[in-house]
């Protein structure tokens, strides 16, 4: 019902909504230059996130001890998560160890990035961008890839989009499928996922911020000027649900990362 | 007036059918863990690439919603 109402309350401005326009920032360095470098905040923020990550857990290790410090005991416990509950359990107990790395670095890198659309000021998610989440899925389309060849040479790609057990006659079907699901598709959906989830986040605090400032500076009425308040209570609940997807999509694209790997290493298993 | 595109009501109409394959995918899932608790580790990659086969077609919705003819 309201947003009939709307519309009609507001003749003379209009409400105009955010669109995803509006996520693409001016460069800051350098300053107001005519020239683009393409240095705006996204970039500034990864930078920051690797000094951010690389800071936490030097600082946690730099004297451990057995009986953990609080911090030791944070980063420990992270650790642990990736290299059991996504490295051991995906990629299994005999070619794990030498993904922990990769898997750790993705997913504190995404987590933290993700985090940032939770900080005021920061208040962006860096991957809101497609482009630096496809930059993501590009090392690990490439990395995936590459171990497949390496373990099963060029056979891999038989293996990959062959499926065994399949009646023959099916096979002119399934060929093209598997092609397509694997190899088009598959980086497309694994940056696009993470992207979207955080863009739309993105533009729910957009919209939360631009309908409460409509609703409570232009409009003259009390009773809408009231819901501009409420709007401002509703986006603190959506703001607790971001911050529950910001960390699931840092999960998933992990798990992802690991089940792709698993895929590649062992091809020949199934 | 209000302003804005018809793609994205299409969108939703369309994330509709992911959204149900993607509750019957975790569906399946909890009820086999909860039939057999060891199974955990065999199943979750498995439903996870079912989840992320179901979600792309949402995900791709998305993408048309956004490029086609804004």
């Amino acid at each position: 019902m309201f947003a009939f109402a709307l519309p009609m309350a507001s003749e003379e401005g209009g409400f105009i909504p955010p669109s995803v326009s509006d996520t693409h920032l001016p460069d800051i360095f350098p300053w107001f230059a005519e020239y683009g470098t393409g240095f705006g905040k996204q970039m500034f923020m990864i930078v920051l996130s690797i000094v951010l990550i690389t800071w936490f857990f030097t600082a946690a290790i730099k004297n451990p001890k057995l009986v953990p410090s609080k911090t030791q005991y944070l980063a420990e416990s992270g650790y642990a998560f990736v290299r059991n509950g996504i490295g051991r359990d995906i990629i299994g107990e005999k070619n794990f160890r030498p993904w922990i790395p990769l898997l750790f670095a993705t997913f504190f890198f995404v987590l933290l990035n993700n985090l940032f659309g939770a900080i005021p000021f920061l208040q962006i998610p860096s991957f809101s961008h497609a482009g630096s989440a496809y930059a993501m899925a590009i090392i690990i389309y490439g990395t995936w890839i590459a171990v497949g060849l390496k373990n099963h040479g060029i056979r891999y790609f038989k293996l990959a989009v062959v499926p065994s057990g399949v009646p023959g006659w099916i096979m002119p079907l399934m060929i093209p499928l598997e092609i397509i699901s694997n190899f088009i598709v598959r980086p497309m959906t694994h940056s696009l996922r993470l992207m979207a989830t955080m863009l739309s986040g993105h533009i729910i605090v957009m919209l939360a911020a631009a309908g409460a400032r409509h609703l409570i500076v232009v409009q003259d009425s009390l009773a809408m000027n009231g819901l501009g308040v409420l709007v401002i209570l509703g986006s603190v609940a959506m703001y607790f649900l971001e911050l529950l997807i910001m960390v699931l999509q840092a999960f998933v694209f992990t798990l992802l990362t690991a089940i792709y790997l698993q895929g590649a290493i062992e091809a020949d298993a199934h | 007036m209000l302003h804005g595109s018809l793609n994205m009501i299409g969108y939703g109409l369309a994330a509709i059918g992911s959204a149900i394959g993607v509750g019957m995918i975790f569906a399946a899932y909890i009820n086999g863990v909860a039939r057999q608790p060891e199974a955990q580790r065999i199943l979750q990659p498995i439903a996870m690439l079912g989840f992320a086969l179901a979600e792309a077609l949402a995900i791709l919705g998305l993408v048309f919603a956004f490029v086609v003819g804004a």
